[in-house]
Protein backbone atom coordinates (compact mmCIF):
# COMPACT_ATOMS: atom_id res chain seq x y z
CA UNK A 1 0.00 0.00 0.00
CA UNK A 2 1.17 3.31 -1.22
CA UNK A 3 2.46 6.09 1.77
CA UNK A 4 0.73 8.79 1.25
CA UNK A 5 -0.15 11.77 3.77
CA UNK A 6 -3.50 10.75 4.52
CA UNK A 7 -4.31 9.23 8.00
CA UNK A 8 -5.79 5.68 7.32
CA UNK A 9 -10.18 5.74 7.57
CA UNK A 10 -11.18 4.57 10.79
CA UNK A 11 -13.83 1.92 10.54
CA UNK A 12 -16.75 3.98 12.44
CA UNK A 13 -17.88 7.50 12.67
CA UNK A 14 -18.31 9.48 15.29
CA UNK A 15 -21.95 9.32 15.25
CA UNK A 16 -21.60 5.69 14.95
CA UNK A 17 -19.12 5.77 18.24
CA UNK A 18 -21.39 7.96 19.95
CA UNK A 19 -24.29 5.58 19.48
CA UNK A 20 -22.50 2.39 20.33
CA UNK A 21 -20.52 3.50 22.98
CA UNK A 22 -21.93 5.11 26.32
CA UNK A 23 -20.25 8.42 27.15
CA UNK A 24 -18.27 8.58 23.83
CA UNK A 25 -16.31 11.94 23.45
CA UNK A 26 -17.82 12.96 27.35
CA UNK A 27 -14.16 14.79 27.54
CA UNK A 28 -13.60 15.02 24.00
CA UNK A 29 -12.32 18.88 24.34
CA UNK A 30 -8.91 19.22 25.63
CA UNK A 31 -9.52 22.32 27.36
CA UNK A 32 -12.38 21.12 29.27
CA UNK A 33 -10.32 17.99 30.88
CA UNK A 34 -10.06 19.12 34.88
CA UNK A 35 -7.69 16.78 35.83
CA UNK A 36 -5.32 16.99 32.95
CA UNK A 37 -1.44 15.92 33.96
CA UNK A 38 0.11 19.26 34.40
CA UNK A 39 1.67 21.41 36.97
CA UNK A 40 -1.44 23.31 38.75
CA UNK A 41 -0.93 25.46 41.86
CA UNK A 42 -3.67 26.64 43.64
CA UNK A 43 -5.56 23.31 43.85
CA UNK A 44 -7.37 23.46 47.58
CA UNK A 45 -6.13 20.01 49.49
CA UNK A 46 -7.40 20.36 52.59
CA UNK A 47 -4.39 20.84 54.45
CA UNK A 48 -4.83 23.82 57.51
CA UNK A 49 -0.90 23.95 57.57
CA UNK A 50 2.45 25.59 55.42
CA UNK A 51 4.89 22.86 57.05
CA UNK A 52 3.05 19.84 58.57
CA UNK A 53 3.57 18.93 61.69
CA UNK A 54 6.90 16.06 62.63
CA UNK A 55 5.94 12.73 63.74
CA UNK A 56 7.43 11.92 66.91
CA UNK A 57 10.71 9.48 66.00
CA UNK A 58 9.97 7.11 68.65
CA UNK A 59 13.44 5.03 67.39
CA UNK A 60 15.56 5.75 64.59
CA UNK A 61 14.53 5.69 61.24
CA UNK A 62 16.29 5.20 58.05
CA UNK A 63 16.11 7.43 55.51
CA UNK A 64 17.45 8.00 51.74
CA UNK A 65 20.62 10.16 52.17
CA UNK A 66 19.05 12.08 49.04
CA UNK A 67 16.84 13.45 52.07
CA UNK A 68 18.02 16.71 53.72
CA UNK A 69 15.81 15.55 56.87
CA UNK A 70 13.24 12.61 58.32
CA UNK A 71 10.21 13.73 56.18
CA UNK A 72 7.27 14.85 58.58
CA UNK A 73 5.04 11.95 58.37
CA UNK A 74 6.58 8.05 57.83
CA UNK A 75 5.37 4.45 57.91
CA UNK A 76 6.64 2.64 61.41
CA UNK A 77 5.24 -0.56 60.31
CA UNK A 78 8.22 -3.24 60.62
CA UNK A 79 11.57 -1.63 62.36
CA UNK A 80 14.84 -2.46 61.14
CA UNK A 81 15.89 -5.89 62.63
CA UNK A 82 18.48 -8.76 62.37
CA UNK A 83 21.13 -9.33 59.80
CA UNK A 84 18.74 -7.90 57.18
CA UNK A 85 17.71 -4.86 59.47
CA UNK A 86 22.15 -4.44 59.37
CA UNK A 87 22.38 -4.61 55.40
CA UNK A 88 19.44 -1.92 54.94
CA UNK A 89 20.61 0.00 57.34
CA UNK A 90 23.96 -0.04 55.01
CA UNK A 91 22.20 0.29 51.70
CA UNK A 92 20.23 3.36 52.84
CA UNK A 93 23.48 5.26 54.90
CA UNK A 94 26.31 4.53 52.49
CA UNK A 95 24.16 4.86 48.80
CA UNK A 96 22.13 7.17 47.22
CA UNK A 97 19.13 5.81 45.27
CA UNK A 98 21.15 6.75 42.16
CA UNK A 99 23.30 3.60 42.80
CA UNK A 100 22.45 0.11 41.64
CA UNK A 101 23.96 -0.69 45.11
CA UNK A 102 21.77 0.73 46.94
CA UNK A 103 18.74 -1.28 45.07
CA UNK A 104 20.57 -4.20 45.02
CA UNK A 105 21.27 -4.48 48.58
CA UNK A 106 18.22 -3.78 49.84
CA UNK A 107 16.91 -6.65 47.35
CA UNK A 108 19.58 -9.38 49.15
CA UNK A 109 18.64 -8.21 52.37
CA UNK A 110 14.76 -8.88 51.58
CA UNK A 111 16.15 -12.63 50.85
CA UNK A 112 17.82 -12.33 54.08
CA UNK A 113 15.28 -11.61 55.88
CA UNK A 114 13.12 -13.94 54.59
CA UNK A 115 15.34 -16.68 55.49
CA UNK A 116 16.05 -15.06 59.11
CA UNK A 117 11.66 -14.87 59.65
CA UNK A 118 11.28 -18.39 58.41
CA UNK A 119 13.85 -19.91 61.14
CA UNK A 120 12.74 -17.34 63.72
CA UNK A 121 8.95 -19.02 63.29
CA UNK A 122 10.50 -22.22 64.25
CA UNK A 123 10.97 -20.84 67.12
CA UNK A 124 7.23 -19.99 67.59
CA UNK A 125 3.66 -21.60 68.12
CA UNK A 126 3.27 -20.73 64.59
CA UNK A 127 5.67 -22.01 61.94
CA UNK A 128 6.19 -20.94 58.83
CA UNK A 129 3.88 -23.44 56.57
CA UNK A 130 4.75 -22.80 52.96
CA UNK A 131 1.64 -25.00 51.89
CA UNK A 132 -0.98 -22.55 53.48
CA UNK A 133 1.12 -19.26 53.27
CA UNK A 134 1.53 -20.03 49.28
CA UNK A 135 -2.75 -20.72 48.95
CA UNK A 136 -1.68 -23.28 46.33
CA UNK A 137 -4.71 -25.56 48.20
CA UNK A 138 -7.05 -23.23 45.95
CA UNK A 139 -5.51 -24.94 43.04
CA UNK A 140 -7.70 -27.83 43.24
CA UNK A 141 -11.11 -26.11 43.33
CA UNK A 142 -10.20 -23.13 40.70
CA UNK A 143 -9.70 -25.16 37.43
CA UNK A 144 -6.06 -25.56 37.50
CA UNK A 145 -5.96 -26.83 34.03
CA UNK A 146 -8.85 -24.95 31.75
CA UNK A 147 -7.57 -21.74 33.62
CA UNK A 148 -4.22 -22.09 31.93
CA UNK A 149 -5.20 -23.06 28.31
CA UNK A 150 -3.95 -20.66 25.39
CA UNK A 151 -1.37 -18.71 27.71
CA UNK A 152 1.96 -18.02 27.89
CA UNK A 153 2.46 -17.82 31.25
CA UNK A 154 2.41 -21.27 32.51
CA UNK A 155 5.72 -22.37 30.87
CA UNK A 156 7.26 -20.31 33.30
CA UNK A 157 4.94 -20.74 36.17
CA UNK A 158 6.84 -23.67 36.89
CA UNK A 159 9.61 -22.28 37.60
CA UNK A 160 7.69 -21.04 40.79
CA UNK A 161 7.60 -23.78 43.50
CA UNK A 162 11.32 -23.72 42.51
CA UNK A 163 11.86 -20.03 43.73
CA UNK A 164 9.38 -20.73 46.80
CA UNK A 165 11.15 -24.55 47.48
CA UNK A 166 14.19 -24.44 46.89
CA UNK A 167 15.57 -22.27 49.52
CA UNK A 168 14.01 -24.40 51.62
CA UNK A 169 15.48 -27.98 49.54
CA UNK A 170 19.36 -25.57 49.67
CA UNK A 171 18.51 -25.49 53.60
CA UNK A 172 17.70 -28.76 54.44
CA UNK A 173 20.75 -30.13 52.39
CA UNK A 174 23.21 -27.52 54.32
CA UNK A 175 21.99 -28.20 57.59
CA UNK A 176 22.10 -32.34 56.70
CA UNK A 177 25.80 -31.77 55.61
CA UNK A 178 27.03 -29.62 58.48
CA UNK A 179 25.40 -32.28 60.98
CA UNK A 180 27.11 -34.93 59.36
CA UNK A 181 30.70 -33.26 59.05
CA UNK A 182 30.03 -32.50 62.94
CA UNK A 183 29.02 -36.36 63.73
CA UNK A 184 32.01 -37.26 61.26
CA UNK A 185 34.12 -35.04 63.63
CA UNK A 186 33.25 -36.20 66.62
CA UNK A 187 33.48 -39.36 65.56
CA UNK A 188 36.95 -39.21 64.83
CA UNK B 1 -7.01 -7.01 65.16
CA UNK B 2 -6.60 -9.69 61.61
CA UNK B 3 -4.09 -8.75 58.90
CA UNK B 4 -2.52 -9.90 55.95
CA UNK B 5 1.46 -10.53 56.84
CA UNK B 6 3.59 -10.88 54.00
CA UNK B 7 6.45 -13.87 55.17
CA UNK B 8 8.62 -13.70 52.20
CA UNK B 9 8.19 -14.11 48.12
CA UNK B 10 4.72 -16.16 47.64
CA UNK B 11 4.03 -16.45 51.10
CA UNK B 12 1.18 -14.61 53.23
CA UNK B 13 -0.89 -15.72 55.83
CA UNK B 14 -3.14 -13.74 58.57
CA UNK B 15 -1.64 -12.86 61.92
CA UNK B 16 -3.39 -11.03 64.95
CA UNK B 17 -1.44 -7.65 65.04
CA UNK B 18 -1.96 -4.69 67.59
CA UNK B 19 -4.81 -1.59 65.74
CA UNK B 20 -2.74 0.89 64.22
CA UNK B 21 -2.40 4.13 67.05
CA UNK B 22 -2.31 8.05 66.00
CA UNK B 23 1.51 8.28 65.35
CA UNK B 24 0.77 12.10 63.89
CA UNK B 25 -1.72 14.93 65.21
CA UNK B 26 -3.42 14.48 61.25
CA UNK B 27 -3.94 10.63 61.32
CA UNK B 28 -6.82 8.69 61.37
CA UNK B 29 -7.27 5.18 62.03
CA UNK B 30 -9.89 3.66 59.32
CA UNK B 31 -11.92 0.62 60.01
CA UNK B 32 -11.57 -1.29 56.57
CA UNK B 33 -14.84 -2.44 55.39
CA UNK B 34 -13.51 -2.99 51.59
CA UNK B 35 -10.24 -3.64 49.99
CA UNK B 36 -8.59 -4.83 47.30
CA UNK B 37 -5.54 -6.73 45.90
CA UNK B 38 -4.42 -4.71 42.98
CA UNK B 39 -1.97 -6.38 40.66
CA UNK B 40 1.04 -4.14 41.39
CA UNK B 41 0.94 -6.22 45.10
CA UNK B 42 1.65 -8.85 42.70
CA UNK B 43 5.15 -7.28 42.87
CA UNK B 44 5.35 -7.14 46.55
CA UNK B 45 4.04 -10.71 47.04
CA UNK B 46 6.74 -12.28 44.29
CA UNK B 47 9.57 -10.01 46.32
CA UNK B 48 10.02 -8.03 42.87
CA UNK B 49 9.97 -4.47 45.21
CA UNK B 50 12.97 -3.64 46.95
CA UNK B 51 12.85 -3.34 50.80
CA UNK B 52 9.52 -5.39 50.99
CA UNK B 53 9.52 -6.44 54.74
CA UNK B 54 8.61 -9.59 56.27
CA UNK B 55 5.72 -8.98 59.27
CA UNK B 56 4.22 -6.15 56.69
CA UNK B 57 0.70 -5.92 55.52
CA UNK B 58 -0.13 -5.06 51.83
CA UNK B 59 -2.96 -2.97 50.66
CA UNK B 60 -3.69 0.39 49.19
CA UNK B 61 -7.37 0.69 47.95
CA UNK B 62 -9.84 1.15 50.20
CA UNK B 63 -13.08 2.48 51.81
CA UNK B 64 -14.05 2.25 55.46
CA UNK B 65 -15.77 3.68 58.52
CA UNK B 66 -13.57 6.35 60.60
CA UNK B 67 -12.61 4.60 64.02
CA UNK B 68 -10.27 7.29 65.55
CA UNK B 69 -8.85 10.72 64.27
CA UNK B 70 -6.10 12.65 65.89
CA UNK B 71 -6.15 16.07 67.47
CA UNK B 72 -5.71 18.30 64.61
CA UNK B 73 -8.24 16.30 62.39
CA UNK B 74 -11.14 18.77 61.41
CA UNK B 75 -12.41 17.45 58.00
CA UNK B 76 -13.34 14.01 59.53
CA UNK B 77 -15.30 12.88 62.27
CA UNK B 78 -15.44 9.25 63.84
CA UNK B 79 -18.32 6.83 61.88
CA UNK B 80 -17.97 8.97 58.30
CA UNK B 81 -17.57 6.34 55.66
CA UNK B 82 -14.61 7.38 53.62
CA UNK B 83 -12.88 6.37 50.80
CA UNK B 84 -9.22 6.95 51.04
CA UNK B 85 -6.48 7.54 47.52
CA UNK B 86 -3.55 5.08 47.53
CA UNK B 87 -1.39 8.40 47.51
CA UNK B 88 0.18 9.35 50.74
CA UNK B 89 0.60 13.01 50.95
CA UNK B 90 0.53 16.15 52.94
CA UNK B 91 -0.64 18.58 50.54
CA UNK B 92 1.65 21.82 51.10
CA UNK B 93 5.26 20.95 49.93
CA UNK B 94 6.58 22.00 46.56
CA UNK B 95 5.04 18.68 44.73
CA UNK B 96 1.73 19.15 46.62
CA UNK B 97 1.33 22.44 45.58
CA UNK B 98 1.69 21.86 42.41
CA UNK B 99 -0.79 19.23 42.08
CA UNK B 100 1.76 16.49 41.97
CA UNK B 101 0.07 14.61 44.98
CA UNK B 102 1.51 11.44 44.02
CA UNK B 103 5.05 12.68 44.34
CA UNK B 104 4.63 14.08 47.78
CA UNK B 105 7.91 15.17 49.69
CA UNK B 106 6.58 15.36 53.15
CA UNK B 107 5.86 11.33 53.34
CA UNK B 108 8.34 9.57 52.48
CA UNK B 109 12.07 9.27 54.34
CA UNK B 110 12.80 6.14 52.40
CA UNK B 111 13.58 7.32 49.20
CA UNK B 112 12.75 10.68 46.91
CA UNK B 113 12.06 9.02 43.43
CA UNK B 114 8.88 7.84 45.11
CA UNK B 115 6.23 9.39 47.28
CA UNK B 116 4.09 7.55 49.92
CA UNK B 117 1.44 4.56 49.48
CA UNK B 118 -0.07 2.53 51.68
CA UNK B 119 1.10 -1.01 52.66
CA UNK B 120 3.43 -0.85 49.53
CA UNK B 121 7.08 -1.63 50.62
CA UNK B 122 9.37 0.85 52.79
CA UNK B 123 11.10 1.67 49.96
CA UNK B 124 7.11 3.91 49.44
CA UNK B 125 7.45 4.88 52.76
CA UNK B 126 6.94 1.48 54.88
CA UNK B 127 3.33 2.37 56.05
CA UNK B 128 1.04 -0.88 56.34
CA UNK B 129 -1.33 -1.35 54.27
CA UNK B 130 -5.69 -1.90 54.35
CA UNK B 131 -5.90 -6.07 53.84
CA UNK B 132 -6.69 -5.61 57.66
CA UNK B 133 -9.26 -4.36 59.66
CA UNK B 134 -7.70 -1.31 60.43
CA UNK B 135 -5.06 1.15 58.90
CA UNK B 136 -3.41 4.75 59.93
CA UNK B 137 -4.15 6.72 57.48
CA UNK B 138 -1.93 9.74 57.54
CA UNK B 139 -3.38 13.21 56.72
CA UNK B 140 -6.44 12.56 57.20
CA UNK B 141 -7.32 15.84 56.62
CA UNK B 142 -6.32 15.84 52.23
CA UNK B 143 -6.18 12.08 51.11
CA UNK B 144 -9.56 10.52 52.61
CA UNK B 145 -13.02 11.56 51.19
CA UNK B 146 -16.74 10.66 52.83
CA UNK B 147 -18.05 8.61 50.10
CA UNK B 148 -21.17 10.30 48.44
CA UNK B 149 -24.51 8.93 49.70
CA UNK B 150 -25.37 7.73 46.00
CA UNK B 151 -21.92 5.45 45.49
CA UNK B 152 -21.73 2.22 45.73
CA UNK B 153 -18.98 0.48 48.62
CA UNK B 154 -17.43 -1.56 45.34
CA UNK B 155 -17.59 1.61 42.88
CA UNK B 156 -15.57 3.87 45.45
CA UNK B 157 -12.99 1.18 46.42
CA UNK B 158 -12.37 1.16 42.30
CA UNK B 159 -12.41 4.78 42.47
CA UNK B 160 -9.63 4.68 44.82
CA UNK B 161 -6.78 3.03 42.46
CA UNK B 162 -7.85 0.85 39.53
CA UNK B 163 -10.57 3.16 37.86
CA UNK B 164 -8.14 6.40 38.77
CA UNK B 165 -5.18 5.05 37.43
CA UNK B 166 -6.27 3.95 34.17
CA UNK B 167 -8.50 7.03 33.43
CA UNK B 168 -5.08 9.04 34.23
CA UNK B 169 -3.28 6.54 31.98
CA UNK B 170 -5.59 8.12 28.77
CA UNK B 171 -5.28 11.54 29.62
CA UNK B 172 -1.46 10.71 29.68
CA UNK B 173 -1.84 9.74 26.05
CA UNK B 174 -3.25 13.30 24.86
CA UNK B 175 -5.97 11.75 23.01
CA UNK B 176 -7.84 13.73 20.75
CA UNK B 177 -10.68 12.74 18.47
CA UNK B 178 -9.67 9.85 15.92
CA UNK B 179 -7.08 8.79 17.50
CA UNK B 180 -5.96 5.63 17.00
CA UNK B 181 -5.44 3.74 20.51
CA UNK B 182 -3.26 0.77 21.53
CA UNK B 183 -3.94 -0.63 25.24
CA UNK B 184 -1.17 -3.00 26.35
CA UNK B 185 -2.83 -5.37 29.17
CA UNK B 186 -6.43 -6.16 29.63
CA UNK B 187 -6.35 -5.92 33.75
CA UNK B 188 -8.10 -3.26 35.78
CA UNK B 189 -6.07 -0.40 34.71
CA UNK B 190 -5.97 -1.25 30.85
CA UNK B 191 -9.89 -1.85 31.06
CA UNK B 192 -10.35 1.07 32.56
CA UNK B 193 -7.89 2.86 30.09
CA UNK B 194 -9.79 1.51 27.10
CA UNK B 195 -13.06 2.85 28.42
CA UNK B 196 -11.76 5.67 29.24
CA UNK B 197 -10.09 6.31 25.45
CA UNK B 198 -13.27 6.54 24.26
CA UNK B 199 -14.72 8.92 26.67
CA UNK B 200 -11.71 11.22 25.37
CA UNK B 201 -12.95 10.67 21.23
CA UNK B 202 -10.65 7.58 20.36
CA UNK B 203 -11.76 6.48 17.26
CA UNK B 204 -10.37 3.28 17.51
CA UNK B 205 -9.36 1.22 20.65
CA UNK B 206 -7.13 -2.34 20.49
CA UNK B 207 -6.65 -3.93 23.55
CA UNK B 208 -4.00 -6.24 23.55
CA UNK B 209 -3.89 -9.59 26.10
CA UNK B 210 -3.23 -13.25 26.35
CA UNK B 211 -5.72 -14.30 28.56
CA UNK B 212 -9.08 -14.59 27.15
CA UNK B 213 -11.30 -13.88 29.82
CA UNK B 214 -9.88 -10.64 30.15
CA UNK B 215 -9.90 -10.09 26.21
CA UNK B 216 -13.72 -11.11 26.66
CA UNK B 217 -13.77 -8.57 29.39
CA UNK B 218 -12.52 -6.12 26.91
CA UNK B 219 -15.14 -6.13 24.34
CA UNK B 220 -18.05 -6.41 26.28
CA UNK B 221 -16.89 -3.69 29.25
CA UNK B 222 -14.34 -1.54 26.95
CA UNK B 223 -16.18 -2.07 24.18
CA UNK B 224 -12.55 -2.49 22.14
CA UNK B 225 -10.84 -4.44 19.63
CA UNK B 226 -8.84 -7.24 20.96
CA UNK B 227 -5.73 -9.29 19.63
CA UNK B 228 -4.36 -12.11 22.02
CA UNK B 229 -0.60 -11.67 21.07
CA UNK B 230 0.19 -15.50 21.39
CA UNK B 231 -1.92 -16.34 17.68
CA UNK B 232 0.62 -13.31 16.03
CA UNK B 233 4.31 -14.46 15.51
CA UNK B 234 4.82 -10.80 16.34
CA UNK B 235 2.65 -8.57 17.79
CA UNK B 236 4.15 -5.61 16.85
CA UNK B 237 4.20 -6.27 13.38
CA UNK B 238 0.23 -7.11 13.72
CA UNK B 239 -0.27 -3.80 15.05
CA UNK B 240 1.33 -2.05 12.51
CA UNK B 241 -0.69 -4.34 9.94
CA UNK B 242 -3.55 -2.63 12.12
CA UNK B 243 -3.29 0.39 12.05
CA UNK B 244 -2.59 1.03 7.79
CA UNK B 245 1.17 0.43 8.79
CA UNK B 246 2.13 3.88 10.31
CA UNK B 247 1.73 2.20 14.02
CA UNK B 248 -0.61 3.79 16.59
CA UNK B 249 -1.22 7.63 17.68
CA UNK B 250 -1.41 6.97 21.56
CA UNK B 251 -0.08 3.76 22.96
CA UNK B 252 -0.63 2.56 26.60
CA UNK B 253 1.11 0.19 28.73
CA UNK B 254 -0.63 -1.12 31.45
CA UNK B 255 1.04 -4.02 32.12
CA UNK B 256 4.04 -3.04 34.54
CA UNK B 257 6.80 -5.10 35.55
CA UNK B 258 6.20 -8.87 35.10
CA UNK B 259 4.86 -8.70 31.64
CA UNK B 260 4.82 -11.62 29.38
CA UNK B 261 5.42 -12.02 25.94
CA UNK B 262 9.42 -13.01 26.16
CA UNK B 263 11.14 -15.72 28.45
CA UNK B 264 14.10 -14.60 28.77
CA UNK B 265 12.80 -10.76 29.64
CA UNK B 266 10.33 -12.28 31.98
CA UNK B 267 12.60 -14.32 33.96
CA UNK B 268 15.53 -12.27 34.54
CA UNK B 269 13.42 -9.81 35.75
CA UNK B 270 9.82 -11.14 37.66
CA UNK B 271 12.00 -14.18 38.48
CA UNK B 272 15.85 -13.98 38.72
CA UNK B 273 14.95 -10.13 40.65
CA UNK B 274 17.87 -8.75 37.88
CA UNK B 275 15.81 -6.16 36.51
CA UNK B 276 13.14 -3.52 38.50
CA UNK B 277 10.11 -4.97 35.76
CA UNK B 278 10.02 -6.68 32.59
CA UNK B 279 9.65 -4.18 29.90
CA UNK B 280 7.89 -6.46 27.23
CA UNK B 281 4.84 -4.02 27.38
CA UNK B 282 6.74 -1.08 27.47
CA UNK B 283 8.82 -2.05 24.55
CA UNK B 284 6.45 -3.34 22.45
CA UNK B 285 4.38 -0.12 23.13
CA UNK B 286 6.97 1.79 21.71
CA UNK B 287 7.29 -0.56 18.30
CA UNK B 288 3.93 -0.38 18.12
CA UNK B 289 3.25 3.44 18.37
CA UNK B 290 3.08 5.87 14.86
CA UNK B 291 6.24 8.23 14.42
CA UNK B 292 5.43 11.26 16.66
CA UNK B 293 3.02 9.46 18.80
CA UNK B 294 2.63 9.20 22.78
CA UNK B 295 3.43 6.28 24.65
CA UNK B 296 1.83 6.58 28.58
CA UNK B 297 3.30 4.09 30.76
CA UNK B 298 0.64 2.77 33.60
CA UNK B 299 2.20 -0.02 34.39
CA UNK B 300 4.40 -0.36 37.56
CA UNK B 301 8.10 -0.91 37.80
CA UNK B 302 10.53 -1.21 40.29
CA UNK B 303 13.45 1.45 41.04
CA UNK B 304 16.19 -0.37 39.42
CA UNK B 305 17.01 -0.66 35.74
CA UNK B 306 15.25 -2.53 32.95
CA UNK B 307 16.04 -3.00 29.31
CA UNK B 308 13.88 -0.52 27.72
CA UNK B 309 14.42 0.60 23.81
CA UNK B 310 15.18 4.01 24.49
CA UNK B 311 16.68 4.42 21.46
CA UNK B 312 13.54 3.82 19.29
CA UNK B 313 11.21 5.85 21.56
CA UNK B 314 14.28 8.66 20.28
CA UNK B 315 14.30 8.00 16.70
CA UNK B 316 10.77 8.03 16.56
CA UNK B 317 10.52 11.21 18.21
CA UNK B 318 8.23 9.62 21.08
CA UNK B 319 6.60 11.34 23.67
CA UNK B 320 6.75 8.86 26.88
CA UNK B 321 4.49 10.33 29.50
CA UNK B 322 4.43 8.46 33.27
CA UNK B 323 3.70 9.00 36.76
CA UNK B 324 1.93 7.41 39.59
CA UNK B 325 -1.25 8.68 38.90
CA UNK B 326 -2.71 11.66 41.48
CA UNK B 327 -5.63 9.93 42.41
CA UNK B 328 -8.02 12.48 44.32
CA UNK B 329 -7.60 15.70 41.26
CA UNK B 330 -9.23 12.81 38.83
CA UNK B 331 -12.69 12.21 40.96
CA UNK B 332 -14.64 15.04 40.31
CA UNK B 333 -15.21 14.51 37.07
CA UNK B 334 -15.02 10.34 37.28
CA UNK B 335 -17.80 11.34 39.61
CA UNK B 336 -19.58 13.03 36.92
CA UNK B 337 -18.87 10.33 34.80
CA UNK B 338 -20.32 7.59 37.25
CA UNK B 339 -23.35 9.51 37.49
CA UNK B 340 -24.05 9.76 34.08
CA UNK B 341 -23.88 5.93 33.63
CA UNK B 342 -20.60 6.59 31.71
CA UNK B 343 -18.87 4.37 34.27
CA UNK B 344 -19.50 1.09 36.36
CA UNK B 345 -15.92 0.41 37.80
CA UNK B 346 -17.51 -3.15 39.53
CA UNK B 347 -18.69 -4.27 36.30
CA UNK B 348 -14.74 -5.78 36.90
CA UNK B 349 -14.73 -7.20 39.92
CA UNK B 350 -14.55 -11.27 39.51
CA UNK B 351 -13.28 -12.24 43.02
CA UNK B 352 -14.65 -11.26 46.81
CA UNK B 353 -12.40 -13.03 48.99
CA UNK B 354 -12.87 -12.79 52.96
CA UNK B 355 -9.67 -11.65 54.88
CA UNK B 356 -9.01 -14.94 56.57
CA UNK B 357 -8.94 -16.58 53.08
CA UNK B 358 -6.07 -14.20 51.68
CA UNK B 359 -3.20 -16.52 50.87
CA UNK B 360 -6.10 -18.50 48.67
CA UNK B 361 -6.95 -15.12 47.10
CA UNK B 362 -3.68 -14.47 46.14
CA UNK B 363 -2.55 -17.03 44.52
CA UNK B 364 -6.22 -17.06 42.51
CA UNK B 365 -4.90 -13.93 41.62
CA UNK B 366 -1.49 -14.15 40.75
CA UNK B 367 -1.61 -17.40 38.83
CA UNK B 368 -4.60 -16.00 37.24
CA UNK B 369 -7.12 -19.18 38.07
CA UNK B 370 -10.80 -19.01 37.48
CA UNK B 371 -10.79 -15.99 35.00
CA UNK B 372 -9.84 -14.11 38.21
CA UNK B 373 -9.33 -9.91 36.81
CA UNK B 374 -10.04 -8.11 39.76
CA UNK B 375 -10.21 -9.19 43.60
CA UNK B 376 -11.62 -7.69 46.33
CA UNK B 377 -10.87 -8.40 50.35
CA UNK B 378 -13.53 -8.20 53.07
CA UNK B 379 -12.18 -7.95 56.57
CA UNK B 380 -14.85 -10.16 58.89
CA UNK B 381 -15.05 -7.02 61.30
CA UNK B 382 -16.95 -5.40 58.30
Amino acid sequence: MPYTADKPPLPETPEQLRARIPGWGADLDPADRPSYPREVQGLETGAHWDLPEQQEERQPRERSIEHARLTPAFGTSVPLKGLSGVVRSYAYRRFSEGRAAHWLLLIAADRVDAVESHLTSFTTRRPDNPVTETGVLAEASHHPVRSRAGRVDPRHQVLDPVIVVGPWVLAAVVVYRSVRAMVRRART
Amino acid sequence: MRAMVYRGPYKIRVEEKDVPRIEHSNDAIVRVTTAAICGSDLHLYHGLMPDTRVGSTFGHEFVGVVHEIGPSVRSLSVGDRVMVPFNIYCGTCFFCARGLYSNCHNVNPNATAVGGIYGYSHTTGGYDGAQAEYVRVPFADVGPAIVPDWMDEEDAVLCTDALATGYFGAQLADITEGDVVVVFGAGPVGLFAARSAWLMGAGRVIVVDHLDERLEMARTFAYAETVNFTQHKDVVVEMKRMTGWLGADRVIDAVGAEADGNLLQHVTSAKLKLQGGSPIALNWAIDSARKGGTVSVMGAYGPIFSAVKFGDAMNKGLTLRMNQAPVKRQWPRLFEHMRSGYLKPNDIVTHRIPLEHIAEGYHIFSAKLDGCIKPLVVPDAS
